[in-house]
């Protein structure tokens, strides 16, 4: 027999070490060849008499089995529900038929049939189907390394464990480890998946495969435990149960209050652990294959899978990258301005492996930046997650300094003074004069056309644009921005340096506010338009958390504060003159701030209370300013307002050209402002609902609420052509 | 339509639901059996007469299970030939059961009917049956399932109706039940009940505490304010109910209906059957009507159950003289008497099962034989008898005194 994806190799005793190891793939991942060989592997082995057992492992060093190729489930070619079942369920059956030796289950357990022995011999992660795999095993070691990763993570693509897992899991570790495991998908180490009850032994890395071999040698005749006679889950399993029952009641309200019914995942698993307890093991995959299949066919999981791993993993890559030029070394950066920002990616920097030497305008505003990362540090340490040298190390990493020749061998340059053009434009030149001549000038800005401060730059082609987010070291994305100007060597560093700190990048056009701050701002204004209307705080809020957003609109603007709204909005209006639209928010921000004092979180509080050591709620008070109208929206309505302020918008973006294409607007909604992520960003989810009918919604709302509503031209044009933003896979 | 008659109405006094009630050790069966021999033995009926009966029960599992009304039949010595049906409507089955019967007799299907239920709550705790709408995932998330305590706070909460509030309702019904058994205004229809050797073991409603007061009730903490937070039901139902940012959680033991043990029978039949037993008609049943409403605050069912059957009956609500609505919780009948515009003085005049308990399958029975004996005591004409139910429904009937 051969393979193309594993190799066999049947020792003397008669038991064959299988190792997986996909050929020009750095991590082996279920893929239709793997699953093609192993279903062929899993034939012979329960039909040839020579082979006595097995052991399962991996050929690389990178770990065991990364789960499913996700281009493979993204791009689901099956023409029926019912063919796309008899897809998903093939790797289920193979499982079965490893795990039973093809016998049945009611000779399994009567006992008048055993199957030979399988041992898993796992050397690094195991996720997803790789996990899966492990527990159709009869025995499972893993070796002793607490990085290595154990889990089902499918549920943050819109899927679940389809092989079996939210089966074998239960059976094994009982319903609610299983649902901790499969509904949040975070991976647990080895020692936690023994005491689990998921793995039997935890031994040295370089003794894996003799371990599994000697169980299987001396365990000739096996099967597994829910195969046999009078078993019993772990803790409790099916309907009648108590703890079963009380576990699922609230298993469902948890579920629930973390998904707000936006992801079918959570729900499904949920299901499959409920019905698959109560119904044999081979009627309960059956089950499980059949949930998968509803929710692999569903758009939902298509744009997770997309948006949140393919399109986020190019885009990190350097998707954006231009072609040619040579990767860039940096060593050090200089970074300009000690403040939140310039302290935060001082941070980052450090953290992804670089020396920062952070300048301001005397040592002890420098200075700020090691504190800032210190503070940080010191919470690591103190909860046993770093140690004192490794904290140590990173703050020597740190030079504060006030002098410009310090700057002169950094290999580039992330400017983040204040937002004043004229500040800028001193340290623009002043740093100029001393760097090397072909060092990147890179200006974190968030407000400031990059166009225009490259005008104050003697080498325009080597400027750029960074916009970070606040707090730098916690928010995921990363804005790049060419102004006119920008060279491709400019961009290209900037993309380097991204993959070094790991944030999302986007590139984005040199326009006011760049992408995130073109729809956040609206999206901020029509929940506060709303206010003014008298629709209750509450139902503003949780429309948002409805729609998936993780704070309120309102608990939003609170925590940016209502002062920096306002004085955005007048620095705007200074600034376009007779060009300004008013927002219609202007009035309420001044009375909030200047009438009633209400700034914000930070300074004693804004839309909401924050009282000193309990939770903060909507401030009484606002009722009395903003009277409640006797006709509420209903919660549908409140929540077409708050998505549609923001999906037109995104919409306007992509159809001007700010960002260049629908993944690049899906990445900077769901990393910049916390989009909802089951939509998969706001140009999949109007590919999902259609652009007509996007279209006519955004209409019918213009219509009630005002033109800001309007669709831009260019997705009337996609709605009358009945065409998509993505390009079918 | 042929006329049902209610012929008599009996039930146990309640006892406190816990290993220390005093109807613990009786079974659920000796409960049922016991009412039925009551019903049999006060007016004399040969067994034989009786086509029909149907019990409430809602949790029938365990001793409770496989029809405990046929059980209780048997084990009362009825003739073999009477059906004995289990109904469940949760909280309104013993009603429902009445509803049944009476349906039976106005159909021309049955001549001589009983309905009642019962429900050892100490013995067959809450629950016990599981079921698929809390538990099963694809059903708890479709319904926005939440426990009743929070579907009662969350009445609290959209209708206004403060701690203070729901505390001085459960103060008024402690104090009604008290004068009620003073000025012993049950005692036509109690039926003490026995122990295995035949000696009398409850003969009073055991949870009545007549000193109950604000400040004893203001000392209790809420119920349900941490299932709230954790799994979460808060946030399940603020889901659905998304203009508040919080539920206010004013309901604890005090205010809530008490779990007791408890069974009733209802004696239904047309006009011969009373010639035929040689029993007077005490009222007519006018209409009945079932209804089903948002399940996740659940509990305001009645106001529509009350709006369907006044409407079947062609009535106004200026017609009914007594309302009587089940205590579950006291911002229930707050709410209750909020939509309707129902004046305190006219609803459950005797105090409920805040005071008295809830025996889940037989608090239907219950109500409605003391509105009977309430509308002989007052004079008074017409009565509407409703309860709340599980999963957003709401039963109600319309009884009229005929002597």
């Amino acid at each position: 027999m051969t393979y193309e994806t594993l190799s066999v190799d049947i020792d003397s005793d008669g038991i064959a070490l299988v190792t997986i190891d996909l050929p020009g793939q750095s991590m082996n991942v279920w893929n239709e060849a793997l699953m093609a060989d192993f279903e062929k592997f899993v034939d012979d082995f329960v039909s040839n008499d020579d082979i006595k057992g097995a052991v399962i492992t991996s050929g690389k060093q990178s770990g065991f089995l990364a789960g499913a190729d996700l281009n493979m489930l993204g791009s689901s070619t099956a023409s029926s529900k019912k063919e796309a079942f008899e897809n998903g369920f093939k790797l289920n059956a193979t499982l079965r038929k490893l795990e039973t030796g093809g016998h049945s289950a009611k000779d399994l357990s009567k006992g008048a049939a055993t199957a030979k022995p399988v041992a898993a011999a796992v050397n690094g992660l195991a996720l997803g189907g790789g996990l899966e795999l492990v527990l159709a095993c009869h025995h499972r070691v893993v070796a002793d390394n607490p990085k290595i990763q154990l889990g089902v993570p499918e549920v943050q693509v819109g899927l679940l464990p389809g092989a079996g897992g939210t089966q074998r899991l239960p059976r094994l570790a009982g319903l609610q480890n299983a649902a901790m495991l499969a509904t949040q998908g975070r991976p647990i180490d080895p020692q936690t998946a023994k005491v689990q009850g998921i793995i039997q032994d935890v031994v040295a890395a370089d003794e894996v495969v003799a371990k599994a071999k000697e169980w299987v040698k001396s365990n000739p005749k096996v099967t597994q435990p829910w195969d046999k006679k009078g078993f019993k889950f772990p803790g409790g399993g099916g309907a009648m149960d108590p703890r079963s029952v009380q576990f699922f009641i609230g298993a469902n309200a948890m579920g629930q209050k973390e998904t707000s019914h936006n992801y079918p995942a959570v729900r499904s698993i949920l299901s499959c652990l409920y019905e698959g307890s109560i119904v044999p093991f081979d009627t309960a995959i059956r089950i499980e294959s059949k949930y998968f299949t509803n929710l692999v066919s569903s758009p939902q999981a298509r744009n997770m899978i997309r948006t949140l791993f393919i399109n986020k993993q190019a885009a990190e890559k350097g998707a954006a990258r231009p072609e040619g030029v040579p990767k860039s070394e940096i060593n050090t950066v200089g970074v300009l301005g000690a403040g939140l920002m310039g302290a935060g990616i001082t941070h980052v920097t450090v953290k992804g492996g670089m020396n920062v030497v952070v300048l301001d305008r005397d040592q002890e505003a420098a200075e700020n930046a090691v504190a800032y990362s210190k503070k940080i540090l010191d919470k690591r340490v103190s909860r046993g997650k770093l140690t004192q040298e490794a904290a140590d190390e990173f703050l020597s990493k740190i030079k504060p300094t006030a002098d410009y020749n310090d700057l002169k061998d950094v290999d580039l340059i992330i400017e983040a003074v204040f937002e004043d053009p004229d500040v800028k434009a001193d340290v623009i030149k002043k740093t100029e004069a001393v760097i090397g001549d072909d060092v990147i000038f890179a200006s974190n800005t968030s407000t400031l056309p990059i166009t225009g401060l490259a005008k104050h730059s003697k080498r325009p082609d080597q400027f750029i644009g960074m916009h970070f987010f606040s707090p730098v070291e916690k928010m995921p994305l990363l804005e790049i921005i060419p102004g006119a100007e920008s060279g491709d060597k400019a961009l290209a560093v900037a993309l380097d340096y991204n993959k070094r700190i790991r944030k999302t990048p986007i590139v984005v056009k040199d326009v006011r506010g760049f992408y995130t701050n073109r729809v956040v701002p609206p999206y901020i204004n029509e929940a506060m338009l709303m206010v003014k209307e008298g629709v209750k705080p509450a139902l503003i809020e949780n429309a948002a958390k409805s729609l998936g957003m993780p704070l309120g609109p309102l608990a939003l603007t609170d925590e940016t504060s209502l002062s920096l709204g306002l004085m955005l909005s007048r620095s705007t209006k200074k600034e376009l003159g007779d060009d300004y639209k008013p927002t219609g928010t202007e009035d309420l921000l001044e009375k909030m701030v200047e009438g009633l004092g209400r700034q914000g979180r930070k300074s004693g509080g804004g839309f909401y209370e924050y009282p000193e050591g309990g939770k903060k709620h909507l401030w009484p008070g606002l009722a009395e300013h903003f009277p409640i109208a006797d006709d509420q929206p209903s919660l549908e309505e409140a929540k077409d307002r708050l998505l549609y302020a923001q999906l037109v918008p995104a919409a306007l973006c992509f159809a001007e050209g700010v960002v260049d294409d629908p993944q690049s607007a899906d990445l900077g909604a769901i990393f910049g402002w916390g989009f909802a992520p089951w939509t998969g960003g706001p140009m999949s989810h109007i590919d999902t609902i259609g652009a007509e009918e996007f279209v006519r919604k955004a209409e019918s709302l213009a219509q009630k609420y005002g033109e800001r509503f309007n669709p831009p031209g260019l997705f009337r044009e996609k709605a009358e052509a009945g065409e998509a933003l993505y390009k079918a896979a | 339509m042929t006329d049902a008659f209610i012929y008599d109405a009996v039930r146990t006094p309640r006892g406190k639901g816990k290993t220390d009630g005093s109807l613990h050790e009786i079974t659920p069966v000796s409960l049922a059996t016991q009412v039925l021999e009551a019903v049999r033995d006060r007016n004399d009926i040969d067994t034989a007469d009786i086509d029909d009966v149907a019990f409430g029960c809602v949790s029938p599992v365990g001793e409770q299970g496989a029809v405990i009304t046929r059980t209780a039949i048997m084990n009362a010595g009825f003739d073999e030939t009477v059906s004995g049906i289990h109904v469940n409507r949760f909280c309104a089955s013993g009603l429902e059961s009445i509803n049944i019967a009476a349906a039976k007799v106005k159909a021309d299907e049955a001549d001589l009917t009983i309905g009642g239920g019962v429900e050892s709550m100490s013995r067959v705790p809450m629950g016990s049956d599981g079921g698929a709408w809390p538990t099963d995932p694809t059903t708890a998330f479709k319904s926005y399932f939440v426990p009743q305590g929070i579907s009662a706070d969350l009445i609290a909460t959209k209708y206004g109706f403060s701690r203070d509030d729901v505390d001085a309702y459960a103060v008024e019904s402690q104090k009604r039940a008290a004068k009620s058994w003073e000025e012993k205004r049950f005692e036509k229809s109690i039926v003490p009940v026995k122990d295995v050797m035949g000696e009398p073991v409850l003969s009073h409603d055991e949870t009545v505490r007549a000193n109950t007061d604000m400040q004893s009730l203001g000392a209790l903490n809420p119920s349900f304010a941490a299932l709230g937070e954790f799994p979460g039901f808060d946030y399940v139902a603020l889901q659905k109910y998304a203009e508040y940012e919080k539920i206010n959680h004013v309901h604890h033991a005090g205010n809530s209906s008490g779990i007791v043990d408890g069974a009733a029978a209802v004696l239904i039949g047309n006009e011969e059957a009373g010639k035929k037993i040689g029993v007077k008609p005490r009222a007519r049943i006018r209409a009945m009507a079932s209804i089903g409403s948002e399940p996740t605050i659940m509990l305001t069912g009645p106001e529509f159950a009350a709006a369907k059957v006044l409407k079947r009956a062609g009535m106004d609500k200026k017609d009914i003289d007594l309302w009587e609505l089940n205590e579950a919780f006291a911002s229930v009948v707050l709410r209750f008497m909020q939509a309707l515009d129902i004046d305190h003085n006219d609803i459950n005049v005797n105090g409920g099962a805040i005071a008295m308990g809830h025996p889940l399958g037989a608090t239907g029975a219950m109500i409605f034989g003391t509105v009977i004996d309430e509308l002989e005591r007052s004079g008074k004409e017409t009565a509407l008898v409703t309860l709340c139910i599980g999963g957003g429904m709401g039963t109600a009937t319309i009884v009229e005194r005929v002597n």
